[in-house]
């Protein structure tokens, strides 16, 4: 079926938006404890190199078993006081919601995503008129033979490649703009 | 040197210009619009790299539930013991794709300034007042035709710091999931009538007027009940492609 509506224009998420949209477990998708959890962490750089302290990031990914249903609970309620009760420790939804601190650095914890190599991010900002995606790419032979990167130059490439810090742990920065701004994606 | 609003305005001018001299529709804004200045170090320069991966994981999106949302988050009047201060309004519509179909059972996000033009928010120093009733955000899900609705009150224009006596219209953030994480949106929802529309970078970066129209709610006299709110509509169409898009053969 073809296009038939004109879309809604995107608009900045300003810089307001800290009592809507983050939310507590919100950089959290993997169950605590969970054996297999990786943390992946870095600093969004605008143009100038500062740090942009304002940003809020979205990640999005398949399930550890491939599943991209998704599930319910990332911002579970407590129906006693309407707070926020925080995920239920077992279900992975495959959403984290991560605002930028005033060092412009963020961190998340999640599972490794399932049939693909990578993680699917959606970076919103003040002066950011339109939301950007990319993805960080998890170092494996998945990720060396992926048909998006090898499509790339090697100075490009390297913007979507996560680098092992720590075991299971993982540093992807996020530069809007300058010499070595990250690859941003178009799905139309 | 702060630029004054007669330079904002001559800039708008210019890029509208530069829009209709072209023959491509541009639905969304430009990243790079000088005249909102905090563009300038915050756009990429390199072009987007297209995707036309049929499996890409973007494709498929997010999922919330009843779990995620309470009863009272709709009701931003109703989150504190007392009744906020403001116009009380209510402001409803259908969020669908671009083939019409309604987004059903996901997530809206809302927030915005109280009456007097104050966002419950640390970093927001506008000498008006915090009104102790008002936190100005709230959630619900779609319904199967894919409405929202919330009730709030209208909030208040309120000054920024990109031009000298620059001053945001009236408006409502919105957030909103599509069934694909390509067709996430944030948005924001303008009042009709507002004499500050014009003056506005933010809303005026669309500069496709039929588009610019599209951020602009209706208001709807069936919808205001009597002896309590004014109605508005306003209905969202979320861009980008989706796993069953792609099936159909885009
Ligand atoms: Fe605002």
């Amino acid at each position: 079926m073809m296009p038939v509506l004109p879309p809604t224009p995107s608009q900045t998420v300003g810089p307001f938006y800290g009592s809507a949209l983050p939310f507590p477990g919100g950089p959290e998708p993997a169950p605590a404890g969970h054996p297999e959890a990786l943390t992946v962490h870095g600093t969004v750089y605008d143009g100038a190199g500062e740090p942009v302290s304002d940003a809020l990031l979205e990640l999005w990914q398949p399930a550890p078993d491939g599943s991209r249903t998704g599930a319910p609970g990332s911002l579970r309620r407590d129906p006693t006081t309407g707070g926020f009760a925080g995920r239920d420790g077992v279900t992975f939804t495959g959403f984290a919601r991560v605002p930028t601190d005033a060092d412009g650095r963020w961190a998340i914890r999640t599972l490794p995503p399932g049939g693909v190599p990578y993680l699917s991010l959606c970076v919103f900002a003040r002066g950011l008129l339109h939301h950007l995606y990319t993805r960080i790419y998890l170092p494996g032979p998945a990720t060396d033979a992926d048909p998006l990167l090898a499509a790339l130059g090697p100075q490009r490439r390297t913007t979507l490649l996560a680098h092992e810090t720590a075991p299971r742990g993982y540093r992807f920065d996020v530069r809007l703009q300058g010499p070595e701004e990250t690859v941003f994606l178009d799905f139309h | 040197m702060t630029p004054t609003q007669h330079e904002i305005s001559e800039q708008i001018a210019a890029q509208a210009e530069a829009y209709a001299a072209g023959d491509a529709t541009r639905h969304h804004p430009d990243r790079a619009y000088p005249p909102y200045r905090s563009t300038a170090l915050r756009h990429p320069r390199q072009p987007l790299v297209p995707v036309r991966d049929p499996e890409a994981a973007e494709l498929s999106g997010p999922t919330f539930g009843r779990t995620d949302v309470t009863d009272l988050d709709h009701d931003l009047t109703r989150q504190h013991t007392g009744e906020p201060l403001g116009e009380r309004i209510t402001v409803t519509g259908r969020v669908l794709d671009r083939t019409g179909r309604p987004v059903t059972g996901q997530l809206v996000e809302i927030w915005q300034a109280n009456a007097a033009g104050r966002y419950a928010h640390q970093r927001d120093q506008h000498p008006a007042p915090l009104d102790p009733n008002f936190t100005g955000t709230g959630r619900c899900l779609t319904d199967d035709q894919g409405r929202y609705r919330f009730t709030t009150v209208k909030p208040g224009a309120y000054p920024w710091g990109n031009h000298t006596n620059a001053w945001r219209p009236a408006h409502i953030h919105f957030s909103l999931f599509g069934t694909a994480f390509t067709q996430r949106l944030v948005t924001q929802l303008y009042f009709p009538g507002d004499p500050l529309l014009p003056y506005d970078p933010i809303l005026q970066s669309v500069t496709d007027a039929d588009a610019r129209t599209r951020l602009v709610a209706a208001y709807d006299h069936e919808l205001s009940v009597p002896e309590w709110s004014l109605g508005y509509r306003w209905d969202i169409v979320l861009d980008g492609p989706r796993a069953t898009l792609f099936e159909e053969g885009r």
